[in-house]
């Protein structure tokens, strides 16, 4: 066993790190406080190729490995946790598209989807159901040629701005997955603002009311929608949320490791104090370890194993609930100023927490991960 | 997994044994419906599409996600078979 990136993995590691320190890191707050991530850096995301990381080279992507793609995931994560989110959403539409998409959906939508000409998100959560996902309330029905649905979606990332919408509704009592354009006759969207973290990731409530779509737009067959291409979808952004969680740890780390070396108290730096160092301890083991649940997971994706499944939900219940541990210790160790904008800690310790809630709760996590041990 | 000298009784095998491996203390017989039994939720049908994936060496695409493909052991078995024997 040799756990070490591998040269190409290691470089463009590298790569990712300077441009989030260059393009991402100094303008974040300024993101959060905004409320919104300007076009010219989702434009720049797209000029580097972040855009269609899960893409194969032949179908114009990156044909990133998925170790590859976890890191850009923890770097941009450390960076601006809202950008971070946006390649969630978008990898995941791309993915449903590449993975369960005709030849069809293929032309029409993922060479834009890659290039960044389009956004894509995702639309499984509505304003009476999160976790049960099964449960979704939106309709749609058969028309002539066209399938009609009405219902609203809540908290859909990036909503305020995506072009597609990978969208889960029901017909005929079975949940069927659909590709929704921005465009389509009876879609419209509402800015939701005021979110506690990630507030850059433009959320929006989507309203479709006897909205239109061609009937090819349906993904897979009747049933089939939340079972296979809902959950693979979610299985990218679970992993992808798993990494930004290990990238907002890695943000405290840094940010703790900078801030304790130069605050002096009682005479010294704080960092030559016995319980500052029990925290870095504990923040910089809690970081390695995450890390190395999200490679195993990545690795078990890149040889097609089944077993990513739970152990990405693994990773992201481990990743998520110690970067809200971490993050609240940064801003701890920030004292006063943690609680400031000012430092980026209090920015990290808000994004941590919504880290815990989406791709799956803790406690939805805490009741499958438990069952995985009577498994296999 | 070599697909070479593939039979339709390896695919039943290996498929139930798969599943077997979720749904302990049940023996299942090739022709009884999965979905009825309450076996499948939406994690366990992505991790069983996923290793019929990399245990047949197939791709399962868009048309091929119909319930009625993974109903049963002889449905799943019928869809490998298609596509590699």
């Amino acid at each position: 066993m040799r756990i070490e990136l591998t040269e190409q993995q290691a470089s463009a590691k590298a790569a990712f790190r300077a441009f989030v320190d260059h393009e991402i890191v100094p303008y974040a707050d300024q993101f959060d406080r905004e409320e919104r991530v300007p076009a010219a850096v989702i434009q720049k995301l797209a000029r580097e190729g972040y855009l269609g990381q899960v893409v194969p080279e032949e179908q114009g992507g990156t044909g990133s490995d998925m170790v590859t793609f976890g890191i850009l995931n923890e770097e941009l994560g450390r960076g601006c946790s809202s950008i971070r989110s946006l390649l969630t959403v978008h990898s995941m539409a791309a993915f449903a598209v590449l993975k369960w998409g005709s030849a069809d959906h293929k032309s029409r939508f993922l060479s834009r989807l890659v290039s960044g000409e389009i956004i894509g998100a995702f639309a499984l959560s509505e304003p009476n159901v999160g976790s049960d996902a099964k449960s979704v309330e939106t309709s749609a029905r058969l028309v002539g040629d066209r399938y009609v649905l009405n219902g609203r979606k809540r908290w859909m990332t990036f909503g305020q701005i995506a072009d597609v919408f990978l969208l889960f509704a029901q017909v005929e009592g079975k949940v069927t997955a659909f590709l929704v354009e921005r465009n389509s006759p009876g879609f419209s969207t509402e800015p939701i603002t005021g979110i506690l973290g990630t507030r850059g990731s433009m959320l929006a409530e989507l309203r479709l009311d006897d909205c239109e779509i061609p009937k090819e737009n349906r993904l897979g067959g009747l049933g089939f929608g939340l079972a296979a291409i809902g959950t693979s979808a979610l299985d990218i952004g679970r992993y992808s949320v798993a990494w930004g969680s290990v990238g907002i740890a890695q943000a405290c780390l840094e940010a703790c490791v900078e801030y304790t070396s130069t605050r002096r108290q009682f005479g010294v730096p704080i960092k030559d104090h016995d319980l500052v160092r029990q925290m870095m301890t504990n923040m910089i083991t809690n970081t390695k370890a995450a890390r190395m649940l999200c490679y195993q997971a990545g690795y078990l994706k890149d040889s097609g194993d089944s077993r990513t499944v739970m152990e990405t939900w693994i990773a992201k219940y481990f990743a998520s609930t110690a970067a809200m541990k971490i993050a609240a210790d940064a801003v701890q160790l920030h004292g006063a100023n943690g609680c400031s904008e000012e430092y980026p800690v209090q920015r990290y310790f808000r994004d941590a927490k919504i880290m815990e809630i989406i791709e799956a709760s803790t406690q939805l996590q805490q009741m499958n991960i438990a069952q995985y041990a009577y498994e296999y | 997994m070599t697909t070479d000298s593939l039979t339709v009784d390896d695919i039943k095998a290996r498929t139930r044994a798969f599943i077997g491996k979720f749904f302990k203390n049940i023996e299942l017989q090739d022709d009884e419906d999965i979905f009825a039994l309450g076996f499948v939720n939406s994690l366990f049908a992505m991790q069983l599409v996923m290793f019929i994936e990399k245990e047949f060496g197939i791709a399962v695409e868009d048309q091929d996600l119909n319930i009625d493909n993974f109903r049963t052991i002889n449905a799943m078995a019928d869809l490998v078979k298609g596509k590699v024997l």
